[in-house]
Parts: C-alpha cells; structure tokens; sequence
C-alpha cells in the first residue's frame, strides 16, 4: 500500500512539474532572456573572484586555478538547488495571499507539494557556468590521483546539492514565523553560497567553524577542491574532512526537517 | 503633499518593519565578516601597492560600504513605479499633481536615510568591533559624506527608477532588474573596491554611475579620500544624479506617449 | 454518523499591535476567533453558516479541514481527526476558498483538471467522466482552453467549484461562493449545487453574506457571532425569530403618495415617489403578492427585491437575545 501511495503521489507531482516547464517554455522571448541573464549573473560572479586575482597570485593558499574549482563546485551544487527548491522563497507571498491553504487541501505532504509546485528552469544556464567554471579548473591544474579527484568531485556535486536544497527549506521553515522575513533567509542561503565559493582557508577561526560545521558550506567547494589538488588543508578544516559530505548532507537535512516541522506545526497553531 | 511629508512617509514606512531590519543587519554583518576575510587576505598575500589600501582603509571599504548597502539598496531595483506600471495603476499617478518622479524619490530618500539608523550605524560598530577603529578623525569626512551618501541614495534610486520605467515598453522586466542589479552591484565596487580593478574594468565602470552610488560615498566617508579630490567626488555624483533625473522625466513622457497611444 | 462533528471547540490566535504612544513596543494580545462553538452536520445535509465578518467562520471552515489545530475542543470532520488525518481527508473533502485560486493561473483550464485528477489520484476513465460531467452542468464547454486568467469572474468560480468537486467529495464546503457574482451566474451555481446534492447525497456547508444561498440552497442555518453559535435551526425559524424582512423596491411610471400595502412597511420614497422601497415579511407574503397589490395602485415600470443583509440579520438576533 505504502508503495503504491508513493507512485501515485509520483504521478501528481510529474503533472505539476509538466505544467510549469511548458508554461515556462511557452513564454519563448521572456524564457530565453531570463536564460541570458542567469548566465551573466554566473559570469559577473566569477568575474568577482577573478578580480581579486588580478592583485594576488595565490589567496588563502589557492591559486586562481584552484579557486576555480571551488567556484564551480559551489554553483553547480547552489544552481542546482535554486533549481529544484529555490521557489520555496516564495512561501512569505502565498502566506500573506491565504494561498498556502489550497495546499493543505491536497492529499499530498506539503513540502513535497510545494517543491514539486514550480522548477525554476532560468536557473539551467547559472549551472552551466559553474559547469564551465569546473570543466576549466580540472584542465589547468594538476590532478594527483584522477580517480580519487573524480570520486570526491561526484561526492560534492550530490551531496552539496543536498546540503544547499535543506538549507532552502530550513529558510523557509523560518518564513511561518517572519513576516515580511524573506530577506532574513534569503541572506542565510546567499550568505552560505557566497561562502562557499571563497577559499575557506581565509576565514578567521568563528567563520571557519560557521561555515564548515554549524552550516557545512566548505564542505561543498572548498574540501573537494583540497583533495583534488592533494593539498592538507588549514587548522581546523583538514582536507579529509571532504569525505564526510555526505554526514554534513545530513546534518544539513535535519536541521531543515526540525525547522520546517516546526514552522508548519507553528502556522497550525499547534503548540508553541 | 508636501515633500517633507513625503520623506517622512517614507521613514515611517520603513520602521514597521523591525524584523526586516534585523534581518538587513545580519545579512550586512555575514557578509561583511566574509568579505573582510577575503580582502584582507588578498591585502596581505599582494606584493603590489594594492591600490594604496591599508588594513585600516581595507576594513573601513568593507563596514562601510555594508552599512550604507541597506539604504541604496542595490540589490533590489525593483521598485513601487515597476509594479504600477505593470498593473496598469501609473495611468492614475500621472493624472496626480506630484510629479511622478518626485513623490516616488523623496519617498525613496525617506526610506533610505531611515535605514542608516538601524543597519548602518549597527553594521560600523560590529565591524570595529571585530577589526579594529577605522573612522577618520576630523569633521570634514561626515560633513562631506553625509552630502555624498545622501547624492548616492538619491542616485541609486534613480537608477533603478530608469529600469523600472522600461516596463513601458518590456512586458517582462525580471530579467533586465536582476542583471541590473548584479551588474551594478559590480561595478559599484562592492564585493571588491572599484580601484583594485584592473585598468580597463576600471575605465569601464567610470563610464557608468555605479561606482557613485558605493565606492564614492565610502571614499568620502572613510577619510580615503579628501580635500579637493572629495569634492570632486561629490561634483561627479552631482553629475550622473543631474543625468539620471533627465533620462526618468525622458522616460516618463515616451512611456505616457506610448500608454496613450497603445491605449495602457 | 456525522459527517462534521465539532465540540466545545476554541481557537485563540495573537494578535501584535502598537502600543499607544510608545512607537517601537508591540504587545501581543490573544484574540479568540472561536469560543465553544458545538454542532454537528449530518450526512447529506446543506447548511448555511453565516454571520459578520471577523465572526470567526473562515477560521472554523480551516479547522475543519485540518489547515489549523483548535486551541481546544474537538473538532471530527467524516469521522477523523482532520489534522492527523488531513492527507486522507484531502480526498474525501472538496473546499471552495472564494478568493483562493486552486486553478494555475498561466495555464488551459482544462490542465488544471488534469493535474487536479493526478493530485487526487483519480483513474483516468473515472475523471474523465466526471470531468465530463462537471463541464456540462457548470457550463464551462467554451473556455476549457482559455488560461485561467483570462476567465471572468463568474466562470472562474465555476471553474473553482468544478475543481473542487472533481474527486467526488462527501463533504463540500463553499466559503462565500458567489461573492461578486451577477444574478445569471448566482443562479447556474446554485441549481447545479441543489443538483449535485440531490444526485449524490453530497454534504454541504456554505458561509454566505447572500441570504439567497441559504435560501436557494439550505434547509439548515448557523448564525455564528463573535465566535460564539448564536443561532441553529431552520432559515424560516431563522426569519421568524429575528423577523427578516425582505424590501421590494417599485419603479413607477409616476411619481405617487407614498404607498400604503397592508403587510408592508414603507420605508422611504426617491425621486417624489417614483421609487418606492416597502419591507414585507416572507413569512406572511410573498413579493408577488405586494406586487399585485401596488399594480392595482400605480402603473410598475421597474422593479427589484432586496435579500436581507445577513449583518443585520445577525445584530437583529444578538440584540435579542441580550
């Protein structure tokens, strides 16, 4: 029984998810510049990075190369996220309108149904940059041990989609308690993906344990990077810490299952 | 009503929403945290002149141009005229006896110069706090940068102002205002200080009035740069904002042309 | 067994407002939008469920549906605990929000349908049959194509009603379902509800502020006010108790002296007497009934019946019962 549910909530989310990509195809001129300017955005943020290179040769131990692969792991993991589960900003707007109600009126979970409700298909071009980002970085550095750079690259690149996609919910999740709050979490997941494009080695010691263990955003980019160019890594973010992606993912995902709860039961009004 | 009441307005508007404000504060503070890191890491691993930034200098760019982030609100051109525009609701705003311009900047100056109170002035302590006293000695410095962070709010608006009023003639302006904003969040200087730019970027960005919204203000305000050269700043910044409000008064009469010809 | 049970049921929500005088306080103040409403709703009943607004009906309706918890009470809808159950009983309940759109705005509304019968997982050759149905008896043929924006008004509640009843619910609830609506389509929406009703035992619970749907469309009224249930009985019970009345405005070939119609009130004259407004009870006569009596004293050119306004119904019982 619970199996047959399962693949019948499937079918339902496939049709909503059908609609939107043909809704958002249908708009042609509007779809293809909202692709164009999701790729330039990519670009001037590379641009970014590539400016503090044009004054050093070498920051926080990585070179530009390197810090190419930090960059293009982050947003290929962020774009993916924003992709699959970034209109979840959207939930303050269908609070405020009442709408959120007609989701309770379906026989679906609702943070399943409000993932499935959009897909934000702009976001494809942003990961292509990342993509070239990444592509460009393993061309021009030297990799140690392929197999071993190919394995924590394919660790990164599911493991830090996860990681990113919780902490949209759990911004979310706060949304049920803030009003007009969607600045506040916006900050949280732009923050964290801002974070984890840097070189986490530049960090001071309450950075490095905020944004590498409390929300593990150098997990995604920067640890990868580490044991693809075979480098040790700084005092408290050693490079071996790469392989416990998979634990951050996690960790990541039970925060935003706990906020989330939270923040439904709190809209019921039920308890706190 | 008369513009002082539409300054206030625009104070009062804004301090309702407490929460936002810490919200813009923390967001303000996590990214100035990060971006010192960066900075300062760059400043200590460069061999060259570094555009002549100091540790001091370095950290008085990054808080202060995080203080004054909330009140030009850079990231977020989108503004109250592209939604009326949209609705169709600036047929009425032309039909009143503000100027469509003006009621919506005083609004806007309001609304800025508000957030300076709780995100900016916060935003410097927390950063000298953590780094270290960075603020000039001397009057000079606020006097002119006062002026400064007043043209730049102004400017910025009107910036986005201009992007707005494109929905005239665009059905879809989504697009065109986060590439604005990216872009002018950019050129502005504020994830990396518009002099360590490389020759041609920087020529490129002067072309533009992005860097008088962030880099100009900050200069001033920090004591980086004075004298005749602070001046000289806020000339400029007079400059575009000139500029500015001739291409929206522009755009205001072709867009109500062509509403009156394509009928809204 | 009841279909709605609902007992001693309170809901409190906080409200944050300013504080006089000091700018930057708030406090934070309990409000209770239901206070020990006690009812039940048995099956294939149709009843009405008014009162002002801020009465505490919409609260009610989403506590019903398992959208917000009770501060405390009980409250069962088709036998379970509508929180706990509430993915279950998605299927078993069909809810009309008048101002919130179940339908995707960008798309073909004949889409919404489709995506509808996937959500509630219905098997293709069922919803295609009742979707069939539902697009004959609500009329909506003409416009399964067209974006769900672009609908009128009045097609897009029809559009709203179809979607929600497209699973074949037991229980309907309509909240205000024909606010905004012109004469024609009120009409169509209430026949095809009475219809629905007759044909398939449908439950039905409707808030209104248009006495004629409880009229046309319920045998049963709860009149609730300020969260509090100040009324459960008959609409003509109802009528009697707070004596309703209904007003029948007459617009006349000439001005004439105010009008005199045994059983009638006049309450007032426009334009030197060429439209004359008389309060009649329904109870005791119809409108037909004062209309043959005015022909016989002026030539009637135009005229129109005003329902009661449920607001004064409410205020009328409340006074009375204090």
């Amino acid at each position: 029984m619970a199996e047959t549910t399962w693949r019948a909530d499937l079918t339902a989310y496939r049709a909503v998810l059908g609609s939107r990509v043909r809704a958002q195809a249908s708009y042609r001129t509007s779809f293809a510049t909202d692709l164009a300017t999701a790729f330039l955005v990519g670009v001037v943020e590379l641009a970014e990075t590539w400016v503090v290179f044009s004054q050093v040769d070498v920051l926080g131990g990585l070179s530009f190369a390197a810090v190419l692969l930090v960059f293009g792991l982050s947003n290929i993991c962020f774009a993916t996220a924003d992709l699959v589960v970034g209109h979840l900003d959207r939930l303050p707007r269908y609070i405020q309108a009442g709408t959120i109600d007609v989701f309770y009126l379906r026989p679906q979970p609702l943070l399943a149904q409000l993932v499935t409700s959009e897909i934000s298909l702009r976001r494809l071009t942003r990961i292509g940059v990342g993509v070239i980002a990444l592509v460009w970085g393993l061309s021009v550095n030297d990799v140690p041990d392929p197999a071993r750079a190919a394995a924590v690259v394919a660790l990164s690149l599911v493991f830090g989609t996860v990681v990113f996609a919780a902490q949209f919910v759990t911004a979310a999740g706060c949304q049920f308690w803030l009003v007009n709050g969607a600045e506040l979490t916006n900050s949280f997941t732009y923050g964290s993906s801002y974070a984890a494009s840097q070189p986490a080695s530049v960090f001071g010691t309450v950075l490095k344990l905020t944004f590498g263990y409390l929300v593990p955003a150098a997990f995604v980019g920067y640890l990868p990077t580490l044991v693809v160019l075979g480098l040790p890594g700084p005092s408290l973010l050693p490079a071996w810490l790469a392989w416990c992606l998979p634990l951050a993912a996690l960790w990541s995902c039970l925060v935003a299952g706990l906020v989330w709860r939270a923040g439904v039961r709190h809209y019921q009004g039920a308890g706190g | 009503m008369g513009t002082w009441q539409l300054v206030r307005a625009g104070f009062r508007q804004q301090s309702q929403y407490r929460l936002a404000m810490v919200a813009g504060l923390a967001t303000n503070c996590v990214f100035g945290f990060i971006r010192a890191s960066v900075l300062l890491a760059a400043l200590d691993a460069s061999t060259g002149a570094f555009a002549g930034y100091t540790r001091e200098s370095l950290a008085a760019y990054v808080w202060i141009s995080q203080a004054l982030l909330g009140a030009v609100l850079l990231m977020v051109p989108t503004t109250a005229v592209g939604e009326r525009i949209k609705t169709g609701d600036i047929a009425v705003d032309f039909l009143r006896p503000v100027s469509l311009l003006a009621g919506h900047l005083w609004m806007a100056l309001g609304r800025g110069l508000f957030t300076l109170l709780p995100r900016g002035v916060p935003a410097v302590v927390v950063g000298t706090l953590t780094v270290g006293w960075f603020l000039p000695g001397g009057v000079a410095p606020y006097l002119l940068g006062a002026v400064s962070v007043v043209l730049a709010v102004a400017g910025s608006y009107l910036g986005a102002h201009c992007v707005a009023l494109a929905g005239f003639w665009l059905v879809e302006t989504r697009g065109l205002n986060a590439l604005y904003g990216i872009v002018a969040t950019f050129l502005a200087g504020l994830f990396v200080p518009v002099d360590l730019f490389p020759g041609w970027l920087r020529g490129l960005a002067a072309l533009t009035p992005f860097p008088t919204f962030l880099q100009y203000p900050v200069d001033v305000l920090s004591g980086r740069v004075v004298g005749l050269d602070a001046w000289s700043h806020l000339a400029t910044q007079a400059g575009w904002l000139l500029g500015m409000l001739l291409l929206a008064q522009l755009l205001a009469t072709l867009g109500r042309r062509h509403l009156e010809v394509q009928g809204g | 067994m009841s279909v709605v049970e609902v007992d001693r049921l309170v809901r409190d929500f906080t409200v944050r407002e300013p504080v006089p005088g000091r700018r930057l306080r708030r406090r934070a103040r309990q409000v209770r939008a239901v206070d020990g409403l006690t009812f039940t709703v048995g099956p294939g009943e149709a009843v009405g469920y008014i009162g002002a607004n801020g009465a505490g009906k919409s609260t009610t309706i989403k506590m019903l549906a398992g959208i917000l918890v009770p501060t405390s009470g009980t409250v069962r809808t088709c036998g379970t605990d509508p929180v706990r159950a509430r993915r279950r009983l998605a299927r078993r309940i069909g809810v009309v929000f008048g101002q919130r759109s179940q339908l995707w705005w960008d798309l073909p509304l004949a889409e919404s349908y489709d995506i509808l019968a996937a959500i509630h997982r219905l098997e293709p050759a069922r919803a295609r049959r009742r979707r069939a149905e539902l697009v004959e008896e609500l009329e909506l043929g003409g416009f399964l194509a067209t974006p769900v924006r672009q609908l009128s008004l009045g097609q897009r509640m029809r559009a709203e009603v179809a979607a929600a009843l497209l699973h074949e619910p037991e229980l309907v609830v309509l909240d205000e379902p024909t606010i905004g609506l012109d004469v024609l389509s009120k009409q169509r929406l209430r026949e095809f509800l009475v219809h629905e009703r007759g044909s398939r035992g449908t439950t039905l619970l409707l808030t209104t502020h248009d006495m004629g749907d409880v009229e046309r469309l319920c045998e049963r009224v709860l009149v609730v006010d300020h969260g509090r249930l100040a009324y459960d009985g008959s609409l003509s019970g109802l009528a009697a108790t707070v004596a309703a009345e209904r007003v029948l405005v007459v617009d006349l070939a000439e001005p004439v002296a105010p009008l005199q119609v045994p059983g009638t009130r006049h309450l007032g004259s426009e334009g030197d007497g060429v439209r004359q407004h008389l309060a009649f009870d329904p109870t005791r006569t119809t409108a037909a009934a004062v209309l043959a009596q005015v022909q016989r004293a002026a030539e009637v050119r135009d005229l129109s019946v005003a329902e009661p306004d449920i607001e004064d119904v409410v205020r009328r019982l409340w006074s009375r019962s204090r």
